[in-house]
């Protein structure tokens, strides 16, 4: 049965991208563990603008786990102690009477601080940007139906595309890399016939932007598999592996 | 060819095939070390062959030197570009994600298993095909025995078994990881690889460890 909980949360707290951040602890009474994490962090805000104190910055938009907004490194997890969801799906049942819970931004160089817990992801969008799409138009449905597609392909294809571009295989990496989501952006592409004449080129230019980025070199940990929200597999790391090879070789 | 040294797939590249070629000559290793168990004349005849002054055991040597030396730069290289991109702040609580213990440690157990080689590298290499090749007072031959002279220090056996476990570690994590590095790994591999690893690295290691603890308690030269 969800109670009412009284809780403490240690939040990161930072002006701006330049200034020295520092950790508040703020305390919260009678919590319901059927509110959601971000729902707390709205009584939180609540509390501290009645206080006539600056509320705490975080990212979130659609709380429904597929617009990829949310972030927050929370008890030493990405997203959460709960597997599989991100924040915004994280219900305070996951929590417990008189827990102390540690909420910090993403840590990465490729994510510099922007406020409080709000960190600066455009590194993806420019990664997409060079090259993450189709360039010419593959036509509509009908045709789509019309070009066979085996089915392990397609599924794997799906696989990878389930990828929201939160940036949690960043934050939970030991070595700031980028690979899985690029890895995941490489393959939904690279598996489809449609993707399949810019694939080189894609693999190419996906991976040059990540380095130019500051994004680490994988070492194959595994932490981002465990802690993506989507269950990217690293096995996409391994065909992105295979894909920029191949084409580095044919040139 | 600059991409090698120029993309991080590239660099992970330079690592995994240093690394591979690494687990190719302590296979090799393992299997010269065996020989030591069942006759001391074998072992002397083959260690001469590889580590004396032949124009062959040099080229051999100066390869292994190499790949080495590769491995050993690049993890620098590699390590202190992921500490840089991991920024300058650090998380303050722990990361609670599971993975594999070996694989958040590779430059650790590494900088353990390098010490553990100079060490090594001083007390046969050097006494052997170091000091042949510069004409050095005290060359030995009988390589069988100079393992027999160093195993027999009960401080030399611990802290080789020691080593042996931390080379284990890295072995564990490093045989699949260079195969997913060189793009040679999907779902179903993964098991087959990780499965592989594991009794690869057992098998190096086992072998090392037993010849190391038979030496060390007199059971070698069996055959004689």
């Amino acid at each position: 049965m969800d109670k009412d909980i009284n809780i403490k949360v240690k939040v990161w707290r930072q002006n701006g991208p330049k200034e020295k951040g520092r950790f508040e602890t703020y305390e919260l009474k009678n919590i319901s563990q059927g509110s959601s994490f971000l729902e707390m962090l709205d009584i939180l805000n609540e509390q501290l603008v009645n206080d006539g104190k600056i509320p705490v910055a975080f990212d979130h938009d659609c709380r429904e786990g597929i617009c990829g907004m949310c972030s927050l490194y929370i008890n030493g997890h990405p997203h959460g102690p709960d597997g599989e969801i991100t924040t915004c799906q994280l219900h305070m049942r996951s929590f417990d009477e008189g827990d102390t819970i540690t909420i910090e931004p993403w840590r990465s160089a490729g994510f510099p601080i922007i406020k409080d817990l709000v960190v600066d992801r455009t590194a993806f969008e420019k990664i997409m940007q060079a090259g993450g799409y189709v360039s010419v138009n593959t036509g509509g449905i009908p045709d789509a139906n019309a070009i066979p597609i085996p089915r392990d392909k397609a599924e794997l294809a799906m696989d990878a595309a389930a990828c929201i571009g939160c940036g949690a295989c960043v934050a939970a990496c030991k070595n700031g890399s980028a690979m899985l989501f690029v890895a995941a952006k490489v393959s939904q592409l690279a598996l489809l016939p449609q993707g399949k004449p810019e694939a080189a080129r894609r693999a190419k230019s996906m991976v040059a932007k990540m380095d130019e980025l500051g994004f680490g070199n994988c070492t194959n940990i595994g932490a981002c598999e465990v802690e993506c929200p989507k269950n990217i597999s690293i096995s996409n790391i391994a065909r992105l592996n295979r894909e920029f090879l191949k084409a580095k070789l044919k040139d | 060819m600059s991409w090698l040294i120029k993309s991080s797939i590239g660099r992970k590249v330079i690592q995994s095939i240093s690394g591979l070629f690494l687990i190719l000559f302590l296979l090799f290793h393992m299997s010269m070390n065996v020989v030591l168990i069942f006759s001391h004349e074998t072992y002397d005849f083959l260690a001469n062959e590889i580590l004396g002054a032949n124009w062959w055991a040099i080229v051999g040597t100066l390869i292994i030197g190499l790949g080495v030396g590769v491995h050993i730069i690049y993890a620098i290289i590699l390590t202190l570009q992921n500490w840089k991109a991991r920024g300058r702040d650090r998380y303050a609580s722990k990361s609670k994600t599971p993975v594999a213990w070996s694989s958040k440690n590779m430059f650790v157990l590494g900088v353990f298993i390098a010490l553990f080689l100079i060490v090594h590298m001083y007390q046969m290499w050097y006494q052997m095909q170091f000091k042949d090749l510069f004409g050095m007072e005290g060359v030995r031959h009988d390589g069988a025995q100079l393992v027999v002279d160093v195993l027999s220090q009960t401080w030399v056996l611990i802290a080789y078994v020691v080593a042996f476990i931390a080379l284990w570690f890295h072995l564990n994590h490093g045989f699949w990881s260079a195969l997913h590095s060189v793009g040679w790994n999907n779902d179903i591999w993964m098991k087959r690889l990780k499965r592989l690893g594991y009794f690869v690295s057992t098998l190096i290691v086992l072998g090392f460890i037993v010849v190391a603890i038979a030496v060390h308690f007199g059971y070698s030269n069996l055959l004689a």
